[in-house]
């Protein structure tokens, strides 16, 4: 007799769809970027990365989740060292000791839930939840394990392990990592569980408005300053992952819909930037911004899909992330909180400020000195950045009569 | 249930805190990877503890025994792989000492 | 009954922190050994036996094993560097047990706010029925975790002894 049901509505759908689409991605740049004798490794480790992310969409259980956010993150350690180059170790150690502080953290608080409720399903825990809502150590329990998911989705102030992790891992494991598995390990788990299991109380919403709102000033800022293209990526991640939470934080079924809608936009874009910067250094050689300049005259469909990544980012119509943006900051004002929507509003306007200057460095202006020869990046990685920049623009265009049918279903399921 | 095993699950918690507050002293203070490394099994020991005293508290031992016996599997794995990044790290730059890995600054 | 577990917990949390405290790596990993084997005698006590004689297998054993060869394939520093080492180091780490004895008086008097639902001790069902048949999606999560990990270790561990051939 297997007990198992799992859990398939329409988030999962969102992101199981999200993650088939970025590894996708990934293999495509794997096929240029992986030497040969280590392809065998590298493919084997990103399916079982993939099962690790499909478990934890389908898990319907504490118990079932915590193992396959077990799976994801140890593929993930092994994937991020994987070319074995100084500053891979680096991420990953970091990378290491930070998901096994977040791992102990979400186990902790199991361990209090188990406690509680006498059981690990979401529906026994969130049965309890509500019968004792005002017992100290549930909210204890709690916010213990949304600090760990905070940890996991590379939340400030638990950052730090995220742009070193980024940047010196491989391109294609780059592609993944930032595209979907900070968001399906912690973004999507924290949807997940606050809304099946933990509800929308008070301390729960604070929480999740404050640090989305502290982790889209604090990305967009640090994203200024960066000489490092993939570093200047994570950061800017980090920035829009925190309007994702924001969203969440408002807790209306508008909010929620636009929160997945930015989540799914999200993995599309970030993975056609980390693309972009794959073509860049593999034709290129540095990652240095200083260094790189004007390359778009040489490499044009790398220019154009990075524009339209950037575009689509800073929230500019008509692409998909205007829509996503546009719809979590009127929920977020609509819920009352003013403040918050005002922040997220002008942290929009300094994402456009650090994309267009980034813009201006590396792709157009002057060519560069010693980039005379430079070629465009082979077959491999352009059609995956075409397939996700057609997603983007698509999804921006046809946008108005995807409302009612993809996004408000999402929305539904409170 | 009764005081007195109220009282002594409350004992497991304190304890369990206690070992949390050490292995995380162990891993902000220490400048050698394997002592982080040996910080982090501290920080499982703690949680197994606190899973323990949560599975005797709510009856369900056979569910809690089954969530430890998955926390040692996945906690070997982690260790193994860890380890085998410190000794590559280790090869790379011929020390363990955890100052070298403040290269990727900013 | 109660006694002999405040005497574990206590053992267990002195074990603890000659781990942390003490200067030698071989040290420390013994010390996580002993940590190991006091835990499982705790969870014998507290009708755990399955999940007790797993944590003295492997934790006590397995990894043990694998801190201590991990020490072996990477070099100490020398002598003079230890001896200096040890000297700052003693600095740091005295903070350690005046917190945890501070923190532990504080928290031991704290008032008892158990105010949720209290669970009677129900039938405690059997933790192979549970671990195979009930909770078996599980299990085929275990055994991808393993197979990661034999895959971590073929890419952590392959490439080295091709380079040592070469030398």
């Amino acid at each position: 007799m297997l007990v198992f049901r799992p859990a398939v509505d329409n988030i999962s759908f969102v992101m199981f769809l999200a993650i088939a689409i970025v590894a996708m991605s990934s293999l495509f740049v794997s096929q240029s970027a992986i030497k040969e004798n280590g392809r065998f490794t590298f493919i084997n480790l990103l399916l079982l990365l993939i099962i690790g992310m499909n478990g934890v969409v389908l898990a319907n259980d504490l118990f079932t989740l915590y193992i396959f956010l077990e799976v994801t993150a140890v593929a993930s350690f092994i994937l991020i060292a994987f070319e074995k180059g100084k500053n891979a170790f680096e991420g990953a150690f970091k990378y290491v000791v930070l998901s096994a502080v977040a791992s102990a953290l979400i186990l902790a608080s199991l361990a209090i839930l188990l406690m509680v409720s006498g059981g690990l399903g979401f529906y026994e825990v969130k049965d309890a939840l509500l019968s004792s809502s005002n017992s100290k150590i549930a909210i204890l329990a709690v916010a213990v394990f949304v600090v760990g998911l905070f940890i996991k989705g590379g939340l400030v102030p638990f950052h730090g392990w995220l742009p070193d992790a980024y940047s010196s891992a491989p391109s294609p494991v780059s592609v993944v990592l930032a595209g979907i598995v900070t968001k399906a390990t912690g973004v999507y788990t924290l949807v997940r569980l606050v809304i099946s299991v933990f509800g929308f109380s008070e301390p729960v919403k604070l929480m999740l408005l404050l640090i989305g709102t502290i982790s889209i000033v604090v990305g967009a800022l640090a994203a200024l300053g960066q000489s490092d293209f993939k570093r200047m990526l994570s950061y800017s991640s980090i920035s829009q992952v925190g309007y994702i939470i924001l969203g969440l934080g408002a807790g209306t079924e508008l909010a929620i819909a636009g929160a997945v809608f930015h989540l799914f936009n999200h993995a599309i874009f970030k993975s056609l930037l980390f693309v972009n910067a794959a073509a860049v250094e593999e034709q290129t050689g540095t990652r240095n911004m200083d260094k790189l300049g004007g390359i778009a005259s040489k490499m044009p469909v790398t220019g154009t899909t990075s524009v339209v990544a950037f575009l689509s980012t800073a929230g500019i119509p008509p692409l998909s992330g205007f829509w996503s943006k546009l719809i979590i900051i009127v929920a977020v004002w609509k819920a009352g909180f003013h403040g918050y929507a005002a922040i997220a509003i002008l942290a929009s306007l300094l994402t456009l400020a650090y994309f267009l200057s980034m813009q201006r460095r590396v792709f157009f202006g002057k060519l560069a000195d010693g980039f005379a020869g430079l070629k465009e990046a082979g077959p491999w990685i352009i059609i995956p950045a075409l397939i996700l920049m057609l997603i983007t623009v698509g999804l921006g265009l046809g946008f108005p009569w995807l409302f009612g049918t993809f996004l408000m279903p999402v929305g539904s399921i409170l | 249930m009764s005081i007195e095993m109220s009282q002594q699950i409350w004992a497991y918690g304190v304890f369990a805190v206690l070992l949390f507050v050490a292995a995380a002293y162990c891993i902000l203070v220490s400048k050698n990877l394997i002592r982080i490394l040996i910080g982090l099994e501290l920080f499982t020991k703690a949680v197994t503890l606190l899973l323990v005293a949560a599975a005797f508290a709510s009856g369900r031992t056979g569910l809690g025994q089954s969530v430890i016996i998955t926390l040692i599997v996945v906690e070997v794995v982690v260790i193994a792989v860890a380890a085998g990044i410190v000794i590559g790290q280790y090869k790379h730059t011929q020390s363990i000492s955890a100052k070298e890995l403040q290269d990727l600054k900013g | 009954m109660t006694t002999i577990d405040l005497l574990l917990l206590f053992l267990m949390m002195s074990a603890a922190m000659w781990t942390v405290m003490t200067p030698g790596l071989l040290y420390s990993a013994i010390g996580l050994a002993l940590t190991s084997a006091i835990l499982s005698v705790i969870m014998f006590q507290l009708n755990a036996p399955l999940a007790a004689v797993f944590e003295l297998s492997v934790c006590a054993g397995l990894i043990t094993v694998v801190f201590v060869a991990a020490i072996s394939l990477t070099k100490p520093m020398s002598k003079q560097q230890e001896a200096q080492h040890a000297k700052t180091r003693l600095k740091r780490y005295l903070a350690l047990p005046v917190i945890v004895v501070v923190l532990g008086w504080m928290l031991w008097s704290a008032p008892l706010n158990f105010d949720f639902l209290p669970r009677g001790i129900a039938s405690g069902d059997e933790v192979r029925q549970v671990l195979w048949n009930t909770r078996r999606f599980d299990l085929i999560g275990q055994i991808i975790v393993i197979l990661t990990g034999v895959f971590g270790i073929v890419v952590l561990f392959k490439n080295r002894g091709k380079e040592e051939a070469e030398k």
